[in-house]
């Protein structure tokens, strides 16, 4: 169910403004990434471009490669709907449908693609919100709101729903920086079980968490304000915080700048 | 508002090579007179801007009380005559006393009903099309129509049409034809409004579904009009609520008659304004001014019966929490 990514050379613009330059990286399957670095050095961007969400603000675009297994995410056959299906989405802060229920949100992915079978869509709903840590909460008010549910609670919505669609991949752009410790902590173990199943790639200003949840860690900077974000490197994630190639790194994971 | 911070600030500038006032030398005393000063010349404009607030508010509902209270007091014996909601106003002459309204309730519901048939799908299509395609030169085109569409006068719609329907195709003056300005005068009230509600839908929710493989049509329709629901609903009746009481197309276009009349595309046709405009020529005989003012009590009735029912829908459709 999990899948490779492998990015060469990808530049990203909005517009004719090069946000992000020359990534190439490998994103094994069944592991947790992390992309840590300074504000607006492109990590979301970047991001972004896995599935294709970058396309969404007017003027995105890229050039390079993003191959998902044997897939070219850029070919141009692709369709952008088909790779989000394959590349699902959890942001930054909690979105669930307002005006939908707990157990519509979760079913909101298979049903606007048209599966409307309520036996598969109670299993899925059910599997899913298991997966998401969730379903002991709210089993007994799934018909309740998704938008009364607590931030930490919310957010475990938006992963059950983006893993409802059974996805390849699972990209999760800054997903705790809106949560309390507790509910962080929650989603910090879901992401150890998921990779089990998905290839998880994860935006975090937090670095005690890259440091925590993560097995690699790219480490993304810019060499001055309006120049293009760029990967300084990339390594397992107690390389980078322990020994790592560039003085870059260094500086910033001590705190030295950043 | 500033002042207090004005007088104090050279005193606490310090200068080089000069002491700064010692704490306590020219004591918290000072500072604590100082500050109660502007603390009531807040509590001042504090009343000040409450007085001010009140009579606006005051200056607004008066005349719509007024306006209410009259057309009540002298209409609503009208409405408890047992033939106002049952009759026409066939072979009943000025000085004769009541008759029906049912006509042109029906006429004047009938009427906007096929307006808002034409134009609520225009206004919300034309909506959705700024707000979730448009780009570039094509939308702002339309906006900038939208805009010029929504300052024309009625009566200047209405000429429009008389000029397109009747003379260039040559058709009769009916119903329909007044419904067709109408529908002018409706698009930019419904476009304006189901716009600002649509922009109100945070993007997070679009980004969410998309991120799930949800294709852009479906977003819009399932996601982004579904959360906006109750809104549209209301710009929905507003839009109904303005062309409801519209006169000028109406004295151009449809000819009252004060018979039943169900055929919107021939012939005179019955609706509330025009009836009020009949009684209105006669308004010395006070059989017909109590008629008239039946008839505006029971268009007000009607306006507010559907902003009620749309109430109840949005109500129902609301984004709960």
């Amino acid at each position: 169910m999990a899948k490779r990514i492998d990015v060469t050379d990808l530049n990203v613009y909005y517009g004719s403004f090069k946000a992000v330059e020359g990534v190439s990286m490998t994103v094994e399957p069944r592991s947790v990434t992390a992309f840590i670095g300074p504000s607006g050095c492109g990590k979301s961007t970047f991001l972004r471009t896995l599935n294709r969400m970058h396309e969404v603000i007017p003027g995105g675009r890229v050039e390079g490669k993003v191959m998902l297994d044997d897939q070219d995410l850029y070919a141009s056959s692709m369709d952008p709907v088909t790779v989000r299906r394959t590349v699902g989405m959890v942001f930054q802060r909690p979105n669930p449908f307002p005006t939908m229920s707990i157990y519509d949100n979760v079913a909101a992915g298979l049903r606007l693609n048209g599966v409307k079978n309520k036996k598969t869509l109670d299993g899925i709903v059910e599997q899913s919100l298991k997966g998401a840590n969730l379903w002991t909460e709210v089993k007994d008010r799934l018909s309740k709101p998704g938008a009364g549910l607590s931030g930490g609670q919310q957010q475990r919505l938006c992963i059950a729903r983006a893993i409802a669609v059974q996805p390849q991949v699972l990209l999760m752009d800054e997903p705790c920086s809106a949560l309390d410790p507790i509910s962080t902590l929650a989603i910090e173990d879901l992401v150890n079980e998921l990779k089990n199943d998905f290839t998880i790639v994860i935006v975090t200003h937090n670095m005690q968490q890259a440091a925590r949840v993560s097995d690699r860690t790219a480490f993304f900077n810019l060499k001055a304000t309006g120049e293009p974000g760029r990967l300084v490197e990339i390594d397992d994630t107690t390389r980078i915080f322990n020994n790592p190639t560039e003085q870059a790194t260094e500086d910033y994971i001590s705190g030295r700048f950043g | 508002m500033s002042t207090a911070t004005d007088r104090r600030a050279p005193d606490d500038k310090v200068v080089p090579g000069e002491t700064s006032t010692p704490p306590g030398g020219r004591s918290g005393r000072d500072a604590l007179s100082e500050m109660s000063n502007p603390h009531r010349a807040r509590a001042v404009k504090d009343v000040v801007a409450k007085v001010v607030m009140w009579a606006a508010f005051v200056l607004a509902v008066v005349p719509l009380v007024w306006i209410l209270g009259t057309v009540v007091a002298k209409g609503f014996h009208m409405l408890t005559t047992a033939t106002w909601w049952t009759g026409n106003q066939r072979n009943i002459n000025s000085d004769d006393f009541g008759g029906g309204a049912r006509h042109a309730i029906e006429g004047t519901l009938q009427m906007v009903g096929f307006t808002a048939l034409i134009a609520v799908p225009i206004g919300i299509l034309t909506a959705v099309y700024l707000v979730e395609y448009g780009r570039g030169h094509l939308a702002r085109t339309i906006s900038f129509t939208v805009d010029i569409l929504s300052g024309v006068p009625s009566i200047v719609a209405a000429l429009f049409i008389y000029a397109v329907w009747v003379t260039a195709f040559g058709f009769s003056r009916s119903g329909f034809a007044a419904a067709l300005a109408l529908v002018l005068l409706m698009i930019p009230v419904i476009v304006r409004s189901t716009e600002e509600m649509l922009k109100l839908v945070p993007n997070e929710l679009r980004e969410a579904a998309y991120a799930l493989g949800v294709p852009k049509w479906a977003t819009v329709v399932k996601i982004v009009l579904r959360t906006a629901f109750s809104g549209i609903v209301t710009g929905v009746l507003l839009g109904i609520a303005r062309v409801m009481g519209e006169t000028a197309p109406l004295l151009i276009l449809a000819p009252y008659t004060k018979n039943f009349q169900r055929d919107l595309f021939n012939g005179n046709f019955p609706t509330l304004p025009m009836m009020i405009n009949q009684d209105r020529g006669d308004f010395a005989l006070a059989t017909a001014a109590e008629r008239m003012w039946g008839a505006a009590l029971t268009l007000i009735l009607l306006v507010l019966l559907l902003n009620v029912i749309g109430r109840v829908i949005a109500h129902f459709g609301a984004v709960k929490k």
